[in-house]
């Protein structure tokens, strides 16, 4: 077949054109061979740069196109279109990158960019020459979403989910949903009461007749993809029958063991069998075998024979339950880094030192104090209290180097909410640098400044230790240059958040990317904040970053919307740019199989050959590479392809 | 005072002198004063380091190699161990210190014969001997 | 067993109570420390400053002696351990300043005539540096000092003192934890103390300062004895012979400037380990104390 392709060598402005000598490319690629057509263009991406291309494939007959311009990330899609719009296959049109991966790069030798553009150009001519026209890959999708977490954010993404008439699964591995948010006693910037506006939102999710709630449940096989996944859902045993209970409570109320409350972090303690909080959503008990008398000893049984309905049933094992669902949204929160990494703050060994969600708990009206603020040591009322930010943040020598974002805002809450409180006491908040980016942030700063004498003190402190009952705090002034030492009743820590610690090993299962701190990944930070890479799976609240109430919702709410569009067509097309096996050469070792990251490289056992099936392969082209016979190829990236695409970069 | 900037004040030869001689990337300090919070002998100090550090970034080596500071630092590392940016105070103090002895610029040192008379006796050999070498090239 | 050991100058001189308490323990403990045959200073401070090839010559020097035994040594003095270790680390790390210290070991070695050579190849950092109480903990085990141990230190309260160069720079040292470290506290916990924690045990006792500026060594030194001092401490624990000299010496200041200063012993970790060894009083020298620890020991009936 005779090879009509155009080259379109596109300026950027000058991101291109001040670097490589784009009339010079365009004139030397117009007579090599297979090339009918070449020219430049400022922007080649405008409206009138399409059509240049869309008219050229017209008037010059042309099989293949190859744009020069910026990375296929930016504009593949868009020429592929062009050239729809043109009568051409789009796997017909290649992007040749001459931007990241030239001007950009080698502004120093400007004659070289311009040679390394037109090889960069010649290599996409090859691969056009052999390319094929191909179709999209349609699958069908399974109109059921799956959301991991029931923080707010997971709340807020099954709801609107939900209400924009799709069934959604709710997982949530503690006993009620609800997450951090209904720890907190009130939020910033407006004061009003966490659980107060958390609460309907809870019920909501709980009562919604597409909502299936699974609390005290976990994801555990994830199989498939977009549109098609398949799970296995933990049901964890609970201990009691809770289709059957009524939450009267009658269990928790005699249980006579004790342990720390993890939702009142440790500041109070709950029974073995027991609801998490009284607002819990579902309000039914687990029970906690680690701390029960009876699973421990044999001894007691009380629970059992209280309850009125018999639904504690010592014998329940996990169950697990088996889901498909066409899209996963991943909520799975966040977690405080642990005191016990922040040695020179006592690594969590002072009493008077407490995390920022301890302090929620101290501040909070439903709080082990009553909303009273009292140091854990000896219950006393606080009156020299010290707010500390950025504890593990903004370290990258030895903690986390991202900003947590969220706490000087929290901080200057604890520090105006405390001297609500405590007319008398005296708040200091230690500060690099006090970041309130939101509507309201900066005015409610000012206030805790202005009308509640939070006294600022910009210096990292160093040292905390006790001394006589006091917790003495070794800080600085950086704005007068001199060492400053407080003897605190109290300290208040504000660490760094990270992402909830099973989460990384939910995204292993999921397939989905982190970033090095183990924050999920989206498609792209700007374009694509609540995509992950690997299509299906969206991202919302503080699995992906720090972020505060607001922006998780918001979050949240823009993942349910992509769920929804993506549920809004029948079929999902996939790119069909995908591994092939060629059954005549295939010998059956199974090397593909064992090395597809996403299950995709299965084995024929009736004709002995491996099988890629199409709707799951993501043309990784790890098969391809492990095949001992070279019997896998890529579409439209063939071995033959590579060769000749190198033969042309390596040619003088 | 006024402090004139300039790209030319800011990246001084004696700055750079500075940054090679302690290793150390001045540009990384974001001036949270941990350094100056955590010292044992911040007190004595007319210059906490910090504003060593600060001085430095604006170019002004000339009122730190004049200050009391750099040699009154006790080498504990406790500064340098606590940076979140990797800074090493000491390092810079090493440094600012040594442009004085080499140069013999400045008097503020220990006068090795006042010191081997009175102290040799009495003080351990690695007392004399380091503050020797920190504080007397 | 026998482990080649570098006792630096001060051990040699003023810290002589340190080196005979610390032979002693290691021979009850079936340990044999085998003092390099020649050795000098090792330079006291390392220097921080990145051109300095010269500076760490000293430490090198010692360490290329030490290569010649065995492959490791011992040491006690934490100045000596700190130059030694951060020296090798230099000799293992950084090629190029390895290869300047080996031409000038060479030429040393050249300009000796009748000393038998100590180089023989390149020293490139062969020698683990190994402090003391590291020897007791991965050579002797804590376990072993445990069994060994004779007397009843039960209700003696001991604050175990860091200071600074045994823990700094972490990256280097690779010692402890910087912040919250143990070793000393599972020390004497083998030997039946009562382990006394106190917040200053990182902080710096003014080291060489003493020479320069007396009155901020005894401001460093007072702020960590009152601080041992508060936490209920009997007695104060050390590796160091110039911490013990700035803790203990200085509290002669401390008490002229503080009314109801209360005075505390500040003794050598190796002493203790006397102690707890059951070893002959002789070899446990407490006369060049300020704070004489032996009233106390005596109440505890120990000596």
């Amino acid at each position: 077949m005779e090879h009509r392709i155009g080259v379109f060598v596109c300026h950027c402005g000058t991101n291109i054109a001040g670097v490589v000598d784009v009339k010079r490319v365009a004139e030397e690629l117009a007579s090599y061979p297979g090339v009918a057509f070449s020219t430049d263009y400022t922007y080649m991406c405008s409206d009138p740069g399409q059509n240049l291309v869309k008219d050229a494939i017209k008037e010059h007959k042309l099989t293949g196109v190859v744009v020069s311009a910026c990375s296929p990330t930016l504009h593949e899609a868009t020429f592929r279109r062009a050239g729809v719009g043109a009568d051409l296959n789009p796997y017909m049109v290649e992007i040749a990158n001459i931007r990241e991966q030239c001007s950009w790069v080698h502004q120093e030798d400007k004659p070289r960019a311009t040679e390394k553009a037109i090889k960069i150009i010649k290599t996409m001519i090859e691969k056009v020459k052999q390319d094929e026209a191909l179709e999209p890959i349609a699958v069908p999708v399974t109109k059921r979403a799956l959301v991991v977490g029931g923080g707010v954010a997971g709340i807020q993404a099954a709801l609107d989910i939900a209400n924009s008439g799709h069934e959604v699964i709710l997982v949530e591995k503690e006993a009620s949903i609800g997450g951090h948010m209904a720890q907190l006693s009130e939020t910033f910037p407006t004061l009003d009461c966490s659980q107060c506006i958390l609460t309907p939102k809870m019920v909501d999710a709980a009562q919604h007749p597409r909502i299936k709630l699974m609390t005290y449940c976990e994801v555990g096989d994830v199989a498939g993809y977009v549109g098609n996944f398949k799970i296995k859902i933990k049901k964890k045993a609970a201990y009691v029958n809770r289709d059957v209970c009524t939450g009267c409570g009658l269990c928790s109320e005699k249980c006579p063991s004790k342990t720390d409350s993890e939702f009142e972090e440790g500041l109070a303690t709950r029974k073995a069998i027991y609801t998490p909080f009284p607002q819990a959503v579902p309000n039914k008990p687990v029970l906690d075998a680690e701390h029960c008398l009876y699973m421990q000893s044999g001894k007691c049984g009380i629970c059992a024979k209280i309850c009125p309905v018999d639904a504690v049933d010592y014998t329940q094992k996990d169950e697990f339950v088996d889901v498909e669902v066409g899209a996963i949204v991943v909520a799975t929160g966040y977690d405080l880094y642990p005191i016990i990494n922040i040695g020179e703050y006592g690594g969590g060994k002072i009493k008077d030192v407490v995390t920022s969600l301890q302090f929620e708990r101290l501040l909070s009206a439903s709080g082990p104090t009553s909303g009273v603020v009292r140091r854990p040591s000896d219950g006393e009322i606080p009156k020299e209290v010290v707010f500390l930010t950025c504890v593990g943040s903004r370290d990258p020598e030895h903690h986390k180097a991202y900003c947590s974002k969220i706490c000087c805002m929290y901080l200057t809450k604890h520090a105006m909410l405390y001297k609500h409180t405590v007319h008398d006491g005296q708040a200091y908040l230690f500060y690099m640098d006090v970041r309130t980016g939101g509507k309201g942030y900066e005015e409610f700063y000012q206030r805790a400044a202005e009308e509640d004498d939070v006294l600022y003190v910009r210096g990292k402190v160093s040292k905390l230790y006790e001394e006589d009952g006091k917790v003495i705090v070794w800080g600085v002034d950086t704005l007068t240059g001199q060492k400053v030492e407080i003897a605190a009743d109290m300290v208040v820590l504000g660490l760094a958040m990270e992402p909830n610690a099973q989460a990384l090993e939910l995204a292993k299962k999921l397939k989905i990317q982190v970033n090095e701190w183990g924050f999920l990944s989206e498609a792209h930070p700007k374009l694509r904040p609540v995509e992950s890479l690997a299509p299906g799976f969206y991202l919302a609240g503080a699995a992906q970053g720090p972020k505060d109430i607001p922006d998780a919702v918001a979050q949240a709410s823009a993942a349910a919307s992509k769920v929804a569009s993506l549920f809004a067509e029948k079929e999902y097309h996939r790119e069909p740019i995908i591994a092939l096996v060629d059954e005549d050469e295939c010998a059956g070792c199974r090397v593909c199989v064992s090395v597809c990251p996403y299950d995709a490289a299965e084995f024929d056992e009736e004709k002995k050959v491996a099988h890629i099936q199409e709707a799951i392969c993501e043309g990784c082209g790890a098969c391809i590479a492990a095949c001992p016979s070279g019997s896998v190829t890529q579409k439209n990236l063939t071995d033959d392809q590579l060769f000749k695409m190198v033969t042309a970069a390596l040619e003088d | 005072m006024r402090l004139k900037l300039s790209a030319e004040v800011i990246k001084g030869d004696l700055v750079e002198r500075v940054a090679e001689l302690s290793g150390q990337n001045l540009s990384a300090c974001y001036q949270c004063g941990r350094c100056s919070a955590g010292c044992p002998v911040v007190e004595e100090m007319d210059i906490v380091p910090s504003e060593v550090i600060r001085l430095l970034q604006l170019g002004q080596v000339e009122p730190v190699l004049d200050s009391e500071t750099i040699w009154i630092c006790a080498s504990c590392l406790q500064c340098a161990s606590r940076c979140p940016r990797g800074v090493e105070f000491s390092s810079i103090c090493d440094a600012l210190r040594a442009i004085v002895l080499r140069k013999r610029l400045s008097g503020s040192v220990v006068d090795a014969d006042e010191v081997t008379r009175t102290m040799v006796s009495d003080a351990p050999q690695m007392g004399v001997v380091g503050a020797l070498r920190k504080l007397n090239g | 067993m026998k482990i080649p050991y570098y006792p630096g100058c001060t051990l040699h001189e003023r810290a002589l109570d340190f080196d005979k308490a610390s032979r002693e323990c290691a021979r009850a403990l079936d340990i044999e420390l085998e003092e390099l045959e020649i050795w000098t200073c090792c330079g006291a401070v390392f220097p921080l400053t990145t051109d300095s090839v010269m500076d760490i010559l000293a430490g090198v020097r010692n360490l290329a002696y030490a290569s010649r035994l065995g492959d490791k040594v011992v040491t006690l003095c934490s100045f000596c351990y700190n130059v030694l270790k951060r020296a090798n680390k230099v000799m293992r790390d950084d090629p190029e300043k390895r290869e300047k210290a080996n031409l000038f070991l060479k030429a040393d070695t050249d300009a000796r005539e009748g000393i038998e050579s100590y180089l023989k190849e390149d020293y490139t950092g062969q020698v683990d540096v190994l402090h003391y109480i590291e020897m007791l903990r991965d050579v002797v085990g804590f376990d072993k000092i445990r069994e060994r141990t004779k007397a009843d230190l039960s209700g003696l309260k001991v604050a175990p003192y860091y200071g600074c160069m045994l823990l700094r720079p972490k990256k280097e040292m690779e010692f402890d934890d910087p912040e919250q470290p143990q070793i000393f506290e599972d020390f004497l916990e083998a030997i039946g103390c009562d382990v006394v924690d106190f917040p200053m045990k990182t902080e710096c006792c003014g080291g060489f300062q003493i020479v320069r500026e007396e009155d901020t060594a005894v401001a460093c030194s007072q702020t960590v004895v009152n601080s041992a001092s508060r936490r209920g401490a009997d007695v104060i624990i050390t590796t160091c012979p110039l911490c013990r000299y700035n803790l203990d010496e200085l509290q002669k200041k401390m008490e002229k400037s503080v009314t109801g200063f209360r005075k505390i012993p500040v003794i050598y970790f190796t002493q203790l380990l006397g102690i707890a060894l059951g070893i002959d009083e002789e070899c446990l020298d407490f006369s060049d104390n300020y704070v004489d620890p032996r009233p106390l020991l005596a109440e505890k009936s120990l000596v």
